[in-house]
C-alpha cells in the first residue's frame, strides 16, 4: 500500500500566506483585508509588498465583509483574513446576503479553525464553520489538510468567480502533498486505494486517517483514504465509487458531527448507496484548553479513533 | 457636471408619478414599506435623474466610469424600482410584478434575478455602508474617479456594523463616497428618538471624521442643490455624509405624520384617497 512520509512539520496558515503573497504578484486584482489578526494569519508578507492592495480594517469582522462584498464591484478579488469563529459565526449574516446571495467573489480565508487552535479555549476553538458555510447557496467550502495543499487552494480559489470559505488551521502539522500539486476544486484525492473501509478525511484528520490505514494494514486491513478537501461541492462520484467497492464508511474531521463532513457524505450514501458509516466527529460538545494534541486525544480525534472507527464500520457489514 | 439649474417642474412631475407607482405597487401585492418609499423620493429621483452618471441601457455589475448607487434600507424598494424603471434600467410594465412569483422586483432588492441597476442585495439592516466604503475603495484603486452614493435609514444606524464602516472610512481616507441618512425620525416600533433615539447624529459623524451636511429631502432643488455641494467636497481627504430630513409617508396626507405607514399597505378605499393626491404625470405602469 502507498505510505506517506512527511519531510517537515508546518502550518497551514503558512500556506496560505505563501499562496496569497505569490498570488499578489501574479494578480494585481487580489486584494487583502485582515481584522488585526495579520501575523496569525501570515498576510505580512502580502501586506508587506502589497500595502496599497492591503487594508487593515481593526477588530471589526462585519464591516471586513462587508468592504470585502463591496470591493469586488470594479473587479477586485478580496480575500479575507480572520480566525474561523470570527470569519463565520460572528458575521453570518453579512456573509448570507452581502456575498452568498450577492453571488460576490469574494474569498473567506479562516485559520486557527477547531479543536487546535488549543490553549484559547472554546471561544475561539469554532466546530461549526464548515456546517454554517455549506449551508449557505452559492458557497464553495474547502478544508485542505496541509501547508502545500492549503498555498494550492488559496491560488486555485482566486481563479474561481463565486463566494469560497478557506478554512486552514494554527498548529504546525506533516507537509506530505507535493509542492506542485494541481489543487482541483471539488476533486477528492485519492491517497491510498483499499477494499475493506472508505475513510473520507478533511483538514488535519487527513493525516491522521493516512496513519490509521498503516495500523489497519497491519491488521490485514486494506482502508481506503480519501482527501476531501472540498467539502462543497462535494465529489458525489468519488464517494459513491469508494463505497461501491468497500461497502462501508468512516469519516473524519475536525468538527462537530452535526453539519459536518460526515453529514454530507451520510446524505450521499443515503441517497444513491446505503452503507454503514461512522463518523470521527465532535459530538455536540464545545472544546476546552488545551495542547491540540491533547484535544484530539481527548475529544476522540486522534489516530486510534480512526482505527476503532474502521473496525466498527466494517463489523456492521 | 453641467453647473445649470435643472428642470425642477420636471423632476417634480417625475416624483408625482413615482410616488402613485409607489402606492399601487405596494396595493397590489397588500404588502411593502410605503412610508419610508414616499418619504425617499424626490431623493432618488433628483439623484438618478440630475445627479449621477450611469449608463442604464447597459448595466454592468462593476459600473467601472459609472457613478453607483447602494440602497442599504433596502425595504424602501418600491421607490427604488420605480426610480429604476423610469431611468430605463428595465420596462416599467415590470413593476406589476412586484413582491409576486418568478419576479426580478424581490420584496427586498437582490442581485440573484438578475434585475439592472441592483448591485447588492439589501434588506437585513446595516450592511450596505461598509459595501459603499468597499466600492469606494476599488474605484480608487482602479483610479476610476466617479462617486459612490449610498442612502441608509435612520433607525438602520442602530445596527452596529454602521458604526464600524463610519470608522474605517475615514481611517482609510475614502473621499468619493457620499452616503445619505433618510433622518425621518420614525421606525417600526414607533419614532427614533422613543426606540433608540441616535443622539446628536451630526456631532457623532463629525466625531468619526466625516464632512456632515443636511438638507431638506422633500424638496426637490434643496436635494439638487445639497448633491451638487456635496460633490464639491469630495477628493478632500473625507467621506461626506448628508442628514436628509424627511416626511416618511411624503404626498400622501394620511400616511404623514406617523410611523404607522412604515410597512403597512393600503386598503382600496385609502388607495383612491391617496391617488386622488398624486397627479398622474407620466401614466401609469
Amino acid at each position: 500500500m502507498t505510505t506517506y512520509t512527511a519531510t517537515e512539520q508546518k502550518d497551514t496558515r503558512s500556506g496560505f500566506g505563501a499562496g496569497l503573497l505569490e498570488l499578489g504578484r501574479q494578480n494585481t486584482d487580489v486584494v487583502g483585508l485582515c481584522a488585526d489578526l495579520t501575523g496569525s494569519l501570515k498576510m505580512n508578507a502580502f501586506a508587506d509588498e502589497f500595502p496599497e492592495r492591503f487594508f487593515q480594517v481593526g477588530v471589526a469582522e462585519a464591516n471586513m465583509i462587508g468592504l470585502a462584498a463591496g470591493m469586488t464591484i470594479g473587479g477586485k478579488i478580496p480575500f479575507t483574513g480572520t480566525f474561523a469563529n470570527f470569519s463565520t459565526g460572528r458575521v453570518y449574516d453579512q456573509i448570507r446576503q452581502s456575498v452568498a446571495y450577492s453571488e460576490k467573489n469574494v474569498k473567506i480565508c479562516a485559520s486557527h479553525a477547531g479543536l487546535t487552535l488549543g490553549e484559547d479555549g472554546a471561544t475561539h476553538q469554532i466546530l461549526e464553520d464548515l456546517g454554517l458555510m455549506k449551508m449557505l447557496p452559492n458557497m464553495t467550502v474547502i478544508n485542505p489538510c496541509d501547508f502545500n495543499q492549503t498555498k494550492a487552494a488559496t491560488l486555485a480559489i482566486a481563479n474561481h468567480h463565486g463566494p469560497v470559505y478557506l478554512r486552514f488551521g494554527r498548529p504546525k502539522v506533516p507537509n506530505f502533498t507535493p509542492a506542485d500539486q494541481k489543487f482541483e476544486i471539488g476533486k477528492a484525492l485519492h491517497l491510498v486505494e483499499g477494499t475493506d473501509v472508505s475513510i473520507f478525511a478533511t483538514g488535519h484528520l487527513v493525516w491522521k486517517a493516512l496513519k490509521a490505514s498503516e495500523i489497519l494494514a497491519e491488521k490485514g486491513i486494506r482502508a481506503e483514504v480519501i482527501n476531501i478537501h472540498t467539502i462543497k461541492p462535494l465529489d458525489t462520484e468519488a464517494v459513491i465509487a469508494s463505497v461501491s467497492k468497500t461497502k462501508c464508511v468512516v469519516t473524519a474531521e475536525e468538527h462537530q458531527r452535526n453539519g459536518g463532513l460526515g453529514d454530507s457524505i451520510a446524505q450521499v450514501l443515503g441517497r444513491h448507496f446505503p452503507a454503514p458509516i461512522e463518523m470521527v466527529a465532535v459530538d455536540d460538545q464545545f472544546g476546552e484548553s488545551g495542547t491540540p494534541d491533547q484535544l484530539l486525544a481527548k475529544y476522540g480525534l486522534d489516530t486510534p479513533d480512526v482505527v476503532q472507527a474502521a473496525e466498527r464500520a466494517i463489523g456492521r457489514k | 457636471m453641467l453647473d445649470v439649474m435643472p428642470d425642477i417642474d420636471r423632476l417634480e412631475k417625475l416624483c408625482s408619478q413615482v410616488r402613485r407607482d409607489i402606492v399601487r405597487m405596494v396595493h397590489a401585492v397588500s404588502s411593502g414599506h410605503p412610508g419610508g418609499s414616499l418619504g425617499c423620493t424626490d431623493f432618488l429621483v433628483t439623484l438618478y435623474g440630475e445627479i449621477m452618471k450611469h449608463d442604464p441601457q447597459n448595466f454592468s455589475m462593476d459600473g467601472i466610469g459609472e457613478d453607483v448607487f447602494f440602497l442599504s434600507n433596502g425595504h424602501i424598494s418600491p421607490v427604488w424600482y420605480s426610480v429604476l424603471s423610469h431611468e430605463g434600467y428595465f420596462d416599467r410594465s415590470e413593476l406589476a410584478t412586484f413582491r409576486k412569483l418568478d419576479s426580478r422586483l424581490q420584496g427586498h432588492p437582490a442581485t440573484e434575478e438578475g434585475l439592472p441597476g441592483v448591485r447588492m442585495a439589501s434588506g437585513s439592516l446595516g450592511q450596505g455602508l461598509s459595501v459603499a466604503v468597499g466600492a469606494a475603495l476599488t474605484k480608487r484603486l482602479n483610479g476610476d474617479d466617479r462617486l459612490v452614493y449610498s442612502l441608509h435609514g435612520d433607525g438602520e444606524l442602530q445596527e452596529g456594523q454602521i458604526w464600524e464602516a463610519a470608522m474605517s472610512a475615514p481611517h482609510h481616507k475614502v473621499d468619493n463616497l457620499i452616503a445619505t441618512i433618510d433622518y425621518n425620525g420614525r421606525q417600526i416600533d414607533g419614532d427614533v428618538e422613543d426606540v433608540m433615539s441616535l443622539g446628536n447624529l451630526r456631532a457623532k459623524f463629525d466625531a468619526f471624521g466625516w464632512h456632515t451636511m443636511e438638507m431638506d429631502g422633500n424638496k426637490v432643488e434643496a436635494v439638487y442643490n445639497t448633491l451638487t455641494e456635496a460633490r464639491s467636497h469630495t477628493g478632500k481627504g473625507k467621506p461626506i455624509v448628508i442628514l436628509m430630513r424627511t416626511e416618511m409617508g411624503q404626498g400622501v396626507d394620511f400616511m404623514m405624520g406617523t410611523h404607522k405607514w412604515h410597512g403597512v399597505a393600503p386598503n382600496n378605499e385609502q388607495l383612491e384617497n391617496a391617488l386622488s393626491q398624486l397627479e398622474e404625470t407620466l401614466g401609469d405602469y
